[in-house]
């Protein structure tokens, strides 16, 4: 028998837990989450959906293969400190700038989310790439 | 300046490119650079001569006192020239020697690398800018060595050069940093101007140990000088470029460029005295011996290494003058013999001199420039090896130690090298024609030209050496430390060195004669000495042996292998620093244990038990899962959130990993035999004792609390985060974390690798 409830459910939590992965990322620096445990958070939901839906499926949700995500992902962390170097300052120095969103206030945004960005599609690229892997054979 | 050395760098990569378009005129064009530096050292000649030393400088990473700095003195002025000169000529050369060769192109870009590398070398101001460039010729000389990387023994003589040459890098890199500290500064400038500071100094002997390493490996020393005349698997220019003009020199240039920081003791005069006169000795009784021309050569520069170093070991005015005489001498001699050894392989096919007979009527020209490079190597006026064998019979008859020894040694190894420029540069031109594999005609523009230069310039130096003293002073002032009078000159009276010289030559003629019948004798001992091997393979073959015992041993593929040697290394170093530091466990100090404390602790434990006693391994998987929640737990209760958070992530993504990997595994087949129970349970024992004891000790000891309130203080400040793990994470150390991510990333690749490649040839 196929079985329903959990493709069901797994389709339904994968986009509200992708949704809090993003909650995690953004909110990381001034409360608990970050790039890493967010990343851990987005591999979990597309694990668990490679499970209950099996794992091409799983690959079509992504859309890219995660071994991509890992080298944006370097590459993603590593522009965001070549930035700096462009400025002129020390590799890896923090570039802060102040956004003003209507209706929230000032938003500070500086190259560490880029990093953390960075740190994010890594650990989601290392995680699938092992656990679709590894579901394959 | 520094245009002029990265100039090489910039157009080496074009190489391959210009021969495509130029087809076999590309060395001519190429050649124009290096002549074009070569007039822009001429031209600041004059000011070097007046003693003046021009430095410029760029920082490159100032905080590890690395600068571009460059400086032209006499000694740099005299190195730039023989390498841009010879450089020039030895490009045209490469384009009639090697023409048609599929790599030619490559060629080009390898020997420029090489001349940018050594104009670096020999301009550095800076050690650490010296070792880079250092490092960099033994790199280039180590893809000329192998240029024909389809023959093995090209690619073993590559290896063998690499090895010891780098080898001596990395004793010149502990040494010039030790020089660095001892000295005060990295900047050679500085470091030469305080005299006797370095050698009064307590770290003296390793520097100079280091130092000499380097150099004696380079300038092929004994007992290092082996990787030499296997060497001579390069293509015949890069011989002569680097293997007897310049490259081979690096270790006399650093012994000439630091001797005014470590020269003048006792240490320096033996060490490099005994080294320089037994290499000397050794190279030129082993250029005899040898039929093959460019092996003949290759000793016999190994002789004249030897004769450098031993120069520069007496260290007296009158010695270093000789050393800059003889080294100038040497290059340009030594060059044309090549080039012309060069030429003669490329006309008749073999290089082996007991083949090459009268050859003077088919190739004149070239027979003209062998002709006179061989009576500059013997020493025969008016040529420059005159002046310079004068000058070196003088300095060892005026050495402050064991003259009377010196002295006798110069004049056999000065015999070996009248015998054996015979040997390369008269004997194959004269006498009666024997068959030779190819049918000889004179060789084209492109090989006589460079040959026939340089030793044309020998001669021209020996009859009107006043440009040769406008080089000489200012360099062996800069090795000397102090101004010095030179000029140079054939007629210098009727002396004792003229005497040796007749005395020399008398018996060079003779060795001349009997080399046929010395060689016949040293092949039946020969054959009873095939069988020792050099130290070079036994090192080699031991290192070999080492590494397949220490990887049977560590590599065994046991993963429990590999978790017991881990555990137990820890268990061991940590222990081991616990004992020493004199701490035991005492009383925990800590909060109070609370209920829920308790329960969490005791769920763990339970967990922890069931792993062990469960025989099924999703039960073992899902319980050790358990003692991760537990942890987790721990971690909320403590107010650890990120923490917490992380952990029971990381929980939840290693079961499932577990229940993948555990799907393709068959049932449990070998259950362990109590004996290796036992074993694990007292490991697992003693780890968790270990961790136990570590808890308590770390409770009892304070943190350092400056830190936690400096990341408290600056987080918000200075990294705009109120969260302080993750502004650590990344910003402050936000370099440890982007070689985190990388290290996890080539983890998930070689997992990558292991799963999907496995499959072994079937998947293309």
């Amino acid at each position: 028998m196929k079985p329903l409830i959990l493709p069901t459910a797994a389709r339904l939590l994968l986009p509200l837990l992708l949704l809090f992965s993003v909650f995690l990322l953004l909110r990381g620096h001034n409360a608990p989450g970050g790039g890493f445990a967010a990343g851990l958070v987005a591999a979990a939901a597309f694990a668990l959906y490679a499970i209950a839906t099996g794992v091409r499926a799983a690959r079509r949700a992504l859309g890219v293969t995660p071994r991509a995500l890992l080298g944006v992902g370097l590459l993603v962390a590593l522009a965001s400190g070549l930035l700096a170097v462009l400025a002129g300052r020390p590799f890896l120095t923090g570039l802060w700038g102040y956004l003003p969103l209507p209706g929230v206030g000032q938003v500070d945004v500086g190259t560490p989310l880029l990093f953390d960005i960075g740190v994010y599609l890594v650990v989601v690229g290392m995680v699938l790439t092992i656990v679709l892997s590894l579901a394959e054979e | 300046m520094l245009a002029a050395v990265l100039a090489g760098f910039v157009v080496a990569p074009l190489g391959p490119w210009l021969e495509r378009r130029l087809r076999g005129r590309a060395g001519w064009l190429l050649a124009l650079l290096p002549l074009g530096l070569a007039g822009y050292f001429v031209n600041h000649a004059p000011r070097i001569a007046s003693g003046e030393t021009l430095r410029t400088a760029v920082p490159w990473a100032p905080s590890l006192g690395l600068d571009l700095a460059f400086a032209l003195d006499g000694l740099s002025l005299l190195f730039a020239l023989l390498i841009t000169g010879v450089g020039a000529l030895v490009l045209v050369y490469a384009g009639g020697y090697l023409a048609g060769h599929p790599d030619l192109g490559r060629f080009y870009g390898f020997t420029l690398l090489f001349m940018a590398s050594m104009l670096g070398l020999v301009l550095a101001d800076n050690l650490l800018l010296l070792f880079v460039f250092w490092e960099l010729t033994s790199f280039s000389s180590y893809l000329l060595i192998g240029f024909d990387h389809q023959r093995p023994t090209a690619r073993a003589a590559a290896l063998q050069a690499l090895l010891i040459t780098s080898g001596g890098g990395l004793a010149l890199l502990a040494g010039v940093i030790l020089l660095g500290q001892a000295g005060g500064s990295l900047a050679i400038g500085p470091l030469l101007a305080q005299p006797g500071a370095v050698q009064a100094h307590p770290l003296y002997l390793p520097i100079l140990t280091l130092i000499l390493l380097a150099a004696f490996t380079k300038s092929a020393q004994v007992p290092f000088h082996l990787w030499l005349p296997s060497a001579m698997e390069a293509p015949t220019p890069t011989s002569a470029y680097l293997h007897s003009a310049t490259m081979v020199k690096a270790g006399v240039y650093l012994l000439a460029r630091l001797s005014p920081a470590l020269g003048g003791t006792e240490v320096w005069a033996y060490a490099l005295g005994g080294v320089g006169a037994v290499t000397m000795l050794l190279g030129a009784y082993q250029a005899l011996v040898q039929t093959d021309l460019k092996r003949l050569l290759a000793y016999s520069t190994v002789s004249a290494l030897g004769t450098l170093v031993l120069l520069l070991g007496v260290g007296t005015p009158l010695a270093v003058q000789a050393a800059v005489v003889f080294l100038l001498a040497h290059a340009l001699y030594k060059g044309a013999l090549f080039l012309v050894a060069g030429a003669l392989d490329h006309e008749t096919g073999t290089r082996d001199v007991e083949r090459l007979r009268g050859l003077g009527r088919l190739m004149p020209i070239t027979a003209a420039a062998g002709g006179l490079a061989a009576l500059s190597m013997a020493g025969l006026p008016p040529l420059i090896g005159f002046i310079g064998k004068e000058l070196f019979y003088e300095a060892e008859l005026e050495a402050p130690r064991a003259r009377e020894w010196l002295a006798a040694a110069a004049v056999l190894s000065s015999m070996a090298l009248v015998a054996a420029g015979a040997l390369a540069g008269v004997r194959p031109f004269i006498g009666a024609k024997l068959p030779t594999p190819e049918q000889p005609h004179e060789a084209p523009l492109s090989l006589w030209l460079g040959p026939l230069l340089l030793a044309a310039l020998g001669a021209g130096l020996g009859l009107w050496p006043q440009p040769a003293s406008a080089l000489v002073e200012p360099a062996a002032a800069a090795v000397s430390g102090q101004p010095s009078a030179v000029s140079l000159a054939l007629w210098h009276g009727w002396s004792l060195s003229l005497a040796l010289s007749g005395v020399t030559l008398v018996g060079g003629l003779v060795l001349y004669a009997g080399v046929g019948r010395l060689r016949r004798a040293v092949r039946a001992v020969g054959r009873v000495l095939e069988g020792v091997p050099s130290w070079y393979d036994a090192a080699l073959a031991g290192l070999d042996a080492l590494a397949v015992a220490q990887t049977r041993l560590l590599q065994n593929g046991y993963l429990r292998y590999y978790l017991l040697t881990s555990v137990l290394a820890t268990v061991g170093v940590v222990g081991y620093a616990l004992v020493r530091g004199g701490v035991g466990p005492g009383p925990a100090r800590g909060p109070e244990l609370r209920l829920y404390d308790a329960a969490v602790a005791a769920l763990i434990l339970l967990a922890a038990l069931a792993a062990v006693w469960t025989t099924s391994r999703l039960a073992a998987v899902a319980a050790l899962g358990v003692v991760g929640y537990g942890v987790a737990l721990v971690y909320v209760l403590y107010g650890a959130p990120d923490l917490a958070m992380t952990q029971v992530l990381i929980e939840t993504l290693t079961v499932v990993l577990f229940v993948l990997v555990l799907y393709h595994l068959p049932q449990f087949a070998i259950l362990t035999s109590p004996a290796s129970r036992v074993r694990d349970a007292l490991v697992a024992l003693v780890a968790g004792g270990l961790m136990t004891v570590l808890v308590l000790v770390s409770t009892r000891t304070p943190t350092d609390a400056g830190m936690a309130a400096y990341y408290a203080a600056h987080a918000v400040a200075e990294a705009h985060g109120r969260n302080v793990v993750n502004t650590i994470l990344v910003d402050f150390r936000a370099l440890d974390t982007l070689g985190e991510i990388t290290v996890l990333t080539l983890a998930a690749v070689g997992v990558y690798a292991l799963l999907k490649l496995r499959t072994g040839g079937k998947r293309s």
